[in-house]
């Protein structure tokens, strides 16, 4: 593994600064990409990796700092920008046209051109197939997006970049959504783009394939940077301690719970091709945290209890009754909240105002004789508001006006209002200043005090840590450990989360 | 077509893939079928369905339709709809005509009838793309607003055909090697644009911004600007469209090309255009169009009440769209459990 | 926490560079929006008034209140159910086929002899049957609901048809003609009973869609389907009832037009449904689903009544105007809010201009020539 490095490098970012209202989510972050060399930006989510990465995409325009491409500092206007400096993003979810085929959207809008300017196809498949030859993978050039695995999405967009002679690739958690032999086949065009002399940058909570393919890291914690250097020398620990490095009990006001008796079971639970035999039980006043890679399952998992996608084997009992499959409507009344993962698009209708967003799930109870008064709504709301210490200026606003940390109570004052006996929670601190994120925990853990069974989804390792009285890791659709709070440290819960079965607690 | 085709590593993905490729390159030969099946029952039935005289017909009605519906597959592919065609066609329609009865040449008569149309799709595009009106609402707009004006011009008045010269009738009528002309004016046009969108770059980024705007801006694709030139094709192929029915029927008034929007709309989701964008070819529509109108003819020839005509027509349309989401389906579940293969 | 009231408060609201989704305007602006379209559509009425009275002294009698009535009754019924299918982010278009084939069906039944108390619920009954078949195809088969009523307007619009042929069928009996057709308190009288009839079905789909847990339901699948669906709302359930219910309502106008008319024919009520439409979106309904109120849609309703009635009496305007008064509205109601917003972003964006630096690429090559971005 030969590391070159050249003098400048081909992007930088020099004390880079973001903030999002009163969040700072990017705090003189100072970051520099050179050829030849994988680069990985590692943290927990929230720490601001992926404000730094629309920075660099041109995306956001930092508050303050700079955007430097070979040296020289630049303003990106939008995605074009960046992609003319010769940027490319492979996020994720790919961006593809999935109705047109491969070699169409690696090209559309720069198709090679035959004479009167037909659309060259022959030239055009030659040159995409040429592309997928020098990345060394084997893709039909001619077939359209539709269809193909996210892995295959992937090699779509990088030979997108590469068409585009792109010098810097930066890729955002790419290998989420892959199996091992796709993630080997990833890693082996990386090398391939390395060798060429492309600058590229790696996001990735697995520690093992950082050490795998990259030759210098940045470990970034509450949106600014705390570590900067080459990998070499550095071990796990070392990474992991960089990225958490704080107190955790000063953080997570655990408080102790007598457990009761059993309230959601779930017993060989198989969606197919998502996640398959998963058993678990979560007891009243009790937290259980579902740990995992994204992609690994935990959040299908929490949606098929709730009913809203079916599964295709096991069952799932609520105080010994079973749920009916497929039906949130069921789940909801036989005792089942659910805080979901995307409070935009699915915990929240943010056009709708926070009283009618708070009292969503009572509608029926609010009505009486049919009929629903906007008073007896308010009341609700203003009730539940409370409570949680809401804070917003009228309760007409719509939702959509409130910070992250509010919206999030909103969420939770809607599922708190049908007096819940599980409540699901996944993610529930995503996208949440830290002084609210407290309190969410706090609230949590109050519930669970007072006798409620949480189910709690977290890629935070702190949060999984700080608040579970049991942990459960999956790892590509399967449970691989399961830890009562005195077993459960990260080395354990790292190790499960990338697949190596752990010796389960009785 | 798939000369190329490397090896694929599974034999669940080569099920996915023969299944997309069915919905992708087996469409329009599905409609063929249906096609020739349904010429075929009737022919077997009646004999005289395949005689020169009734297919000529056949072909006539099907060609302003086609025309029409090859406009609106440009406009739909985008992820919009133009309800404002057969306004646009009764408007062209009769200032062709009064051009013609007061003796213009025939060539005036198609340029004007297309500028007509242009300038109609023109203020639909800009509404739509600058203005940020949903199409739906915008075309519904002008279906009244240009309906509204085609009143306004003729006063009432009707045009007919014995003011109309002769040798304009004829394309409507006549025939060049027992091909009606108009038939041969529609093909034409259905496979200029049909070229237009699969070989230039143009056309194929409107399925780009149908199949994803975002992606499509993303690219650098000038998406306003392509919008506007769909929705200005569909007017000027609406134009087309008037011109040729005024040489069809002779007789044009205000209500010309009443309602046919919705029974353009419906030949060319009947041709696999699917009506949320980015999916469909203009022979497809085009198709669709023939279909439509040999069930109408076919009804006539079997003496069926003609009042099954509209039923049957909104039957198969939904016959189409129920079919496509059916292999839709199949396809997502071959790649689920592609997925589910893989991880074991 | 401080940062939350500062975030809370109107001042610094609309620009959260995390907000998406371009529907999403601040609260205050959205409400003051809804209600000063309201108050919009009324002073355009009084305007309509205004002018209507000064081209014609027929214009301000009760008699044009009776014939407006009749000419814009059919449509007003379904233009209630309608409101709350678009609300919920669907469109029914095959509205007008299902009346047309409930005066079909009406005809038929009548030519062969039942009482006519007896064919009023079957046609109730065709036309729920019509509703939940869109509903069925829309929900279960998970079909674009545009593309489903293209295609069932087609179907029942030719069943009506297949039913009673190009027949019309006049002799029905003249209590119940007269009914449809009659004035509150006989000869003299001057308020439609049809218009009693609408005026009960609007407080009735007004209370549903407003101030009842089922209206709270549609509002929310409108505005976001998937956030309904994680709140335990029944979406489907809530489409197909609301399907049903336009299904219904638009056989009760059927049974409402063929006794009014005193003639039951299967090409009645031809091209409705475009004009449906247009009346919901031009009462504020967005097309997109999850804002409207049935207050606007009445209003726009009563606006295109008097539209419609001045430039009908009015001596020297050709009545063609309606139609081009009724598509520049349509659109308009949607564009003009659209551009003063437009102008307001304009504003505020106006200052902060500068111009891209372009980096230095020395060695880039690119297949093909390169494009330069849109300008937004």
């Amino acid at each position: 593994m030969s590391v070159t490095t050249t003098e400048i490098p081909v992007l930088a970012l020099a004390g880079a600064s973001k903030s999002f209202g009163a969040v700072h989510a990017l705090r003189e972050a100072t970051l520099e990409l050179r050829a030849g060399e994988v680069h990985a930006l590692m943290g927990e989510n929230g720490a601001g990796k992926s404000t730094l990465v629309k920075m660099l995409a041109g995306v956001y325009r930092p508050d303050e700092g700079t955007v430097k491409v070979d040296g020289a500092a630049v303003a990106f206007h939008g995605p074009l920008d960046a992609r003319d400096a010769g940027v490319a993003i492979i996020y994720q979810e790919p961006t593809l046209f999935p109705d047109l085929s491969v070699a169409e959207n690696v090209f559309m809008g720069r198709q090679p051109l035959a004479s009167g300017r037909r659309i060259d196809r022959k030239a055009m498949h030659d040159q995409v197939n040429e592309l997928f030859a020098r990345l060394g993978v084997e893709l039909d050039a001619e077939r359209p997006v539709r269809g193909l695995s996210i892995a295959d999405q992937q090699i779509v967009e990088i030979a997108k970049a590469l068409s585009f002679e792109a010098r810097v690739l930066i890729m955002d958690e790419p290998t989420a959504a892959l199996s091992g032999a796709e993630v080997d086949r990833l890693f082996g065009v990386v090398r391939t783009l390395r060798e060429r002399g492309a600058a590229l940058m790696f996001i990735s909570h697995r520690l093992e394939e950082v050490f795998a393919i990259c030759d210098t890291v940045t470990v970034m914690r509450d949106g600014a940077v705390t570590f900067d250097g080459p990998l070499a020398g550095l071990t796990s620990d070392d990474l992991v301690r960089q990225m958490v490095g704080r107190d955790l009990d000063a953080l997570f006001p655990k408080e102790t719970a007598s457990v009761g008796s059993q309230v959601l079971k779930v017993e060989r639970l198989t969606r197919e091709g998502v996640f398959t035999d998963i058993s678990f039980e979560v007891r009243a006043g009790e937290i259980v945290a579902l740990a995992g890679l994204v992609g690994a399952g935990r959040s299908e998992v929490a949606r098929a209890i709730f009913g809203i996608d079916r599964w295709d084997g096991g069952s799932v009992e609520l105080l010994g009754r079973p749920i009916h499959n497929g039906r949130p409507n069921a789940a909801m009344r036989a005792g089942i909240g659910f805080v979901p993962e995307d409070r935009r698009q699915q915990g929240l209708v943010m056009d709708l105002s926070i009283a009618r967003n708070a009292t969503m799930t009572r509608t029926r109870a609010l009505a009486h004789l049919g009929i629903i008064r906007a008073a007896s709504e308010r009341a609700l709301a203003t009730e539940w508001g409370t409570r949680l210490q809401l804070k917003y200026h009228r309760l007409d606003d719509p939702v959509g006006r409130l910070s992250g940390g509010n919206q999030q109570k909103v969420v939770l004052a809607k599922w708190l209002a049908t007096q819940p006996r599980l409540l699901i929670v996944d993610e529930p601190t995503r996208g949440i200043d830290v002084g609210t994120k407290a309190e969410v925990h706090r609230l949590i853990s109050q519930l669970a005090g007072e006798g409620l069974a949480v189910l709690m989804i977290s890629s935070e390792l702190p949060e999984v840590l700080g608040m579970a009285d049991r942990v459960l890791v999956m790892h590509e659709g399967r449970l691989t450990g399961h830890f009562t709070r005195a077993e459960a440290d990260e080395e354990r819960i790292v190790r499960a989360m990338s697949g190596q079965t752990q010796e389960v607690a009785t | 077509m798939s000369a190329s085709a490397p090896p694929v590593d599974a034999g669940s993905q080569d099920r996915a893939r023969r299944l997309s490729e069915t919905v992708f390159r087996v469409r329009e030969l599905g409609i063929v079928l249906a096609l020739l099946l349904l010429i075929g029952v009737t022919a077997a039935i009646e004999p005289r369905f395949i005689h020169l005289g009734s297919l000529q017909d056949l072909a006539r009605n099907a060609s302003i339709y086609a025309v029409m519906a090859a406009g609106q597959t440009l406009v739909l592919v985008t992820r919009n709809v133009d309800l404002s065609v057969g306004s646009v066609l009764g408007l062209s329609a009769y200032i062709s005509a009064d051009l013609l009865s007061h003796g213009s040449p025939m060539i005036v008569a198609f340029v004007l009838g297309i500028l007509v149309g242009g300038a109609c799709g023109l203020l639909n595009g800009f509404l739509v793309t600058y203005g940020r009106v949903p199409a739906l609402v915008v075309t519904l707009g002008t279906l009244y607003a240009f309906r509204g004006l085609a009143f306004l011009l003729t006063g009432g008045a009707q045009i007919n055909a014995e003011s109309l010269p002769d040798s304009f009738l004829k394309i409507g009528t006549g025939t060049v090697l027992d091909v009606p002309t108009i038939a041969i004016i529609a093909l034409v046009v259905v496979i200029a644009v049909g070229l237009a969108l699969r070989n230039f770059r143009s056309g194929r980024e409107l399925y780009a911004i149908g199949s994803n705007e975002e992606a499509a801006r993303l690219a650098g694709i000038r998406t306003s600007r392509r919008v506007v030139a769909a929705f200005v094709t569909s007017g000027a192929l609406a134009g087309v469209a008037g011109v040729l029915f005024a040489s069809r029927f002779g007789t044009v008034d205000a209500t010309a090309g009443n309602g046919y929007e919705l029974t353009v709309i419906s030949a060319a989701v009947v041709g696999g255009v699917a009506i949320n964008g980015g999916v469909g070819s203009v022979y497809g529509a085009a198709l669709g169009a023939l279909l439509l109108g040999c069930i109408t003819s076919a009804l006539i020839v079997l003496k069926i009440d003609s009042f099954w005509q509209q039923a049957a027509v909104g039957a198969l349309l939904l016959i189409a769209i129920a079919f496509d989401r059916f292999i839709g389906l199949r396809l997502d579940a071959a790649l689920r459990q592609r997925s589910a293969a893989r991880a074991a | 926490m401080p940062p939350e009231l500062a975030t809370a408060t109107p001042g610094n609201a609309p620009d959260s560079p995390a907000s998406t989704g371009a529907s999403e305007g601040s609260g205050t602006s959205l409400l003051t929006r809804l209600r000063s379209w309201e108050t919009l559509i009324a002073f355009l009425i009084v305007v309509a008034c205004i002018v209507g009275s000064q081209l014609s002294g027929e214009f301000l009698t009760t008699d044009s209140i009776t014939t407006t009535t009749f000419d814009m009754i059919e449509v007003a019924l379904m233009a209630l159910p309608l409101t709350l299918v678009i609300v919920a982010a669907e469109i029914d278009l095959s509205i007008a086929s299902v009346l047309g084939l409930s005066s079909a069906v009406m005809g038929k039944l009548w030519n062969a002899g039942l009482p006519i108390e007896a064919i009023f619920p079957i046609c109730l009954a065709v036309g729920i049957a019509c509703g939940a078949f869109n509903g069925f195809l829309v929900t279960r088969l998970g079909l674009p609901s545009l593309a489903v009523t293209i295609g069932t307007m087609g179907l029942f619009r030719g069943l009506a048809f297949v039913v009673l042929g190009d027949q019309s069928v006049t002799s029905f009996p003249a209590t119940w003609t007269d009914r449809a057709f009659g004035v509150i308190g006989g000869g003299d009288g001057w308020i439609p009973n049809v218009l009693i009839l609408f005026a009960v079905l609007a407080v009735l789909f007004g209370v549903l869609l407003h101030y009842t847990p089922f209206g709270r339901t549609v509002f929310a699948v409108g505005a976001n389907e998937e956030a309904a669906r994680f709140s335990g709302v029944r979406v489907k359930r809530t489409r197909m009832l609301l399907f049903v219910m336009s299904g219904f309502v638009s056989s009760l106008a059927g049974i409402e037009m063929t006794l009014r008319q005193s003639t039951a024919s299967a090409d009645i009520g031809t091209g409705f449904e475009l004009t449906v439409v247009a009346a919901v979106v031009l009462g504020g309904v967005s097309i997109f689903g999850g804002r409207g109120r049935l207050g606007g849609v009445v209003l726009a309703l009563i606006l295109l009544g008097a539209i419609q009635k001045a430039l009908t009496l009015a001596p020297n305007v050709s009545s063609y105007w309606i139609q081009i008064v009724d598509g520049v509205l349509l659109v308009g109601s949607v564009l003009v809010p659209n551009l003063v917003t437009r102008l307001r972003e304009y504003r505020a964006h106006a200052g902060t201009r500068t111009r891209a630096l372009r980096p230095a690429r020395a060695e880039l090559t690119t297949i093909g020539p390169r494009h330069k971005e849109e300008e937004e």
